[in-house]
């Protein structure tokens, strides 16, 4: 099951290797992370989506983030009312005939075209997983030539 | 206005927190430190390994109760001093470590003797900082220390890079420490005491399972307590020897892989654990799912991680275990009727007694029995690690907290010598033993110069059988004897004492141990007895990996 933890930490140097140290020295991948300053520019919020494979070696890493002097709280978002956004960018190959097809697939999806050039354009969405997965899914016939996610962000509700 | 250096700030700030013993080894990166102290109050023990630097300010730690320091220079000083702060993590031991570090703009730059000490430390200290800043330093030395010794004790690394060691600032010691990502649990949850009272008070059959914890938080009087007031039987974990009377009618002596039968048993027939500062370790625990079958579990603990991490707890409390303990005594409105209980138990002490074979050979339990009647329990006993110490968990009566000091979670070999060094250093005066055996004795076996030149009069008994015991019982049980790299060809022991300038002895007849372990306690000079024992002797009872506790090899099962 996928989990999507909140955790407050110290904007410090260092903190980040301390919590991605507690998934990695268990071979847990990380799936998608996304760290910033928040409202108080000495606290940093990492927002961390794992899937867990053994619920209860997740209750334990959750315990031992909790346990990091640099962690603040640990929030698991999983089974909580939460709004989850991810930022995606894609450059997509396209030639000025197929260009107006794209344009509607872009505009159902809700992306915005940030850049037309020639032969390709940069488009940009920020949507739930799976807006985002459905979104990906429209363009499979369409070369994509670079994606780039900024990883998921959520907030409680 | 007091502008001093890096160097001058860490000593200064050492001393405030009330240091008065370090052990160490100086370099390159560490000059301007060694600079300080050559004419400062507080000294430092130079060992002959960073290692066993660690591992001695480990013991001193383990025998006060302060905090134990060392300081290394960086590079190979400080990945030399990572077994000891390792050994100290998986022990809670509170310990702040010292590393140096080459110029913060060298850093990263494979500069020579540089390692990236808080990256290999990560995950074997309790925190660890990197000192970028002169300003920073006070406070992180103020912090290390808090950090430390509170909690769930262990230790803390502070890399400090020479430039910041010259570097000028002008000292404030701080006045107060508060971390607002750090405030241990201190106060349980005051339902959960309740219905743990209330529990005990039902119980028939309820055992209390004690752990280092209980040494930390020195509960052993609230132990005492409720064990006596309630009539429940104790039984102790590796690390918590000592925190209840082994010679209390109600001791059950250790439980686990190498614990008494009666202990394991009481365990796998409980209705009740109450599990104090213990972390159920798989050496404890056996095979986990057949782990006490009947018995409902209260936990007490200050680290929340240990509370339903190996078994399942039905009543957990995060808090002090002093503390808590005395809440529960309060709430405990009666005592249990255990007396049915307590005669099953004494039925077992009787039924599968801890025995050796008692003959003319010389055989280890033979003289640790020796050194406890001569000792009354009252020695400070270290050991290394394997049949040694496992012979000295069983057969040396340990009655007082801080008198046990062995390698547990880590189970490091080596520890044993300069742990007692660190013992001695912290309580003069007091017999100190470290009971090793041929193999373990020789990892570290350097720092004999520091206790001989230090006048710190430990006593060393080898237990030698010429193997590495513990290994070799295994290969004998479980791998058909194939005795794989496991016998040994020793150097002489006594030349090798005598070498050092400490004395030597051996002893090879059972009626000479008493008159040689009599003449070593009396002699104020480090002894090392060489004991030429048994060699294929094994340590008994045994479960074996991966079984239930009461399936025990040694006739015990």
């Amino acid at each position: 099951m996928k989990h999507t933890l909140s955790i407050l930490v110290e904007n410090r140097f260092g903190v980040l290797a301390r919590v991605a140290g507690l998934f990695s020295a268990r071979g847990y991948n990380i799936d998608s992370l996304a760290v910033s300053e928040t409202q108080d520019p000495t606290v940093s919020r990492m927002t961390v989506v794992v899937n867990a494979g053994d619920e209860k070696i997740l209750e334990q890493i959750k315990k031992q983030l909790n346990k990091l002097i640099d962690v603040i709280t640990v929030t698991d978002f999983t089974k909580r009312e939460y709004i989850e956004r991810e930022l995606v960018f894609l450059k997509i190959t396209v030639d000025k005939k197929g260009f107006p097809k794209l344009r509607k697939v872009l505009d159902r999806a809700g992306a915005d075209l940030l850049e037309k050039r020639e032969g390709y354009v940069i488009a940009e969405l920020v949507a739930d997983q799976e807006h985002i997965k459905d979104f990906l899914g429209e363009l499979e016939c369409y070369k994509v030539q670079e994606l780039v996610r900024t990883g998921r962000i959520a907030i409680a509700k | 206005m007091a502008i001093m250096t890096g160097a001058q700030i860490l000593i200064e700030s050492l001393l405030k927190e009330g240091v008065d013993v370090m052990f160490g080894y100086p370099g390159g990166v560490v000059l301007p430190i060694f600079d300080v102290l050559y004419d400062s109050k507080l000294k430092l023990t130079l060992t002959r390994h960073e290692q066993g630097a660690a591992h001695a300010a480990d013991g001193y730690a383990r025998a006060t109760g302060k905090v134990g320091v060392c300081l290394s220079t960086s590079g190979p000083g400080a990945t030399n001093l990572v077994t000891g702060i390792a050994n100290a993590y998986m022990d809670s031991i509170p310990m702040v470590a010292i590393t140096g570090q080459v110029k913060t703009f060298l850093i990263g730059n494979d500069a020579f003797q540089e390692s990236d000490v808080t990256g290999i430390t990560r995950s074997i200290t309790k925190h660890n900082y990197l000192v970028k800043d002169i300003k920073d330093l006070a406070m992180i030395i103020r912090e290390a220390f808090y950090i430390a010794s509170t909690g769930r004790p262990g230790p803390v690394v502070i890399d400090l890079p020479v430039d910041v060691q010259t570097a000028k600032t002008e000292f404030i010691w701080p006045q107060k420490v508060s971390i607002r990502s750090y405030q241990p649990t201190v106060e349980g949850h005051l339902g959960q005491i309740k219905k743990a009272a209330k529990m005990l008070e039902k119980a028939e059959k309820p055992v209390l399972y004690i752990g280092g914890g209980v040494i930390t938080a020195g509960a052993a009087q609230e132990v005492l307590s409720l064990a006596e007031k309630a009539k429940i039987p104790v039984t102790m974990t590796f690390m918590g020897l000592g925190a209840f009377p082994a010679t209390h009618a109600l001791s059950l002596g250790m439980l686990g892989m190498h614990g008494t039968a009666y202990a394991n048993h009481a365990i796998m027939e409980s209705d009740l654990i109450l599990a104090v500062g213990a972390r159920f370790d798989d050496r404890v625990t056996g095979r986990i799912d057949a782990f006490a079958p009947h018995a409902k579990i209260i936990h007490i603990d200050i680290d929340p991680t240990s509370i339903s991490k190996n078994i399942r707890v039905d009543v957990p409390i995060v808090g002090d275990a002093k503390k808590t303990l005395k809440d529960i005594l309060e709430y405990m409105k009666k005592a249990p009727d255990t007396t049915r209980w307590l005669q099953t138990i004494e039925q077992w002490k009787k039924q599968y007694p801890l025995v050796y074979q008692k003959d003319d050979k010389l055989r280890p339990q033979y003289i640790i029995e020796k050194i406890n009647e001569l000792t009354r329990g009252d020695a400070i006993i270290t050991t290394e690690v394997g049949q040694n110490q496992m012979w000295s968990c069983l057969w040396y009566k340990h009655i007082k907290p801080r008198h046990w000091i062995s390698s547990g979670g880590l189970g490091t070999m080596g520890f044993g010598f300069p742990a007692a060094i660190g013992a001695q250093m912290g309580c003069p005066g007091k017999l100190v033993i470290d009971i090793a055996g041929d193999g373990s004795i020789q990892m570290n076996i350097q720092e004999m110069a520091t206790a001989v030149n230090n006048k710190l009069p430990v006593k060393i008994v080898i237990l030698n059988n010429g193997y590495l015991g513990m290994v070799r019982q295994w290969q004998e049980l479980f791998y058909k004897r194939r005795y794989s790299s496991t016998t040994l060809k020793n150097p002489d022991f006594v030349k090798l004492a005598e070498a050092y300038g400490a004395v030597g002895m051996r002893i090879a007849k059972k009626e000479d141990v008493e008159p040689a372990l009599k003449k070593a306690f009396a002699t104020d000079n480090v002894v090392v007895m060489d004991f030429i024992i048994e060699p294929e002797e094994n340590v008994f009872p045994m479960v074996p990996a991966g079984e239930a506790l009461n399936r025990m090899l040694g006739g015990m099962a």
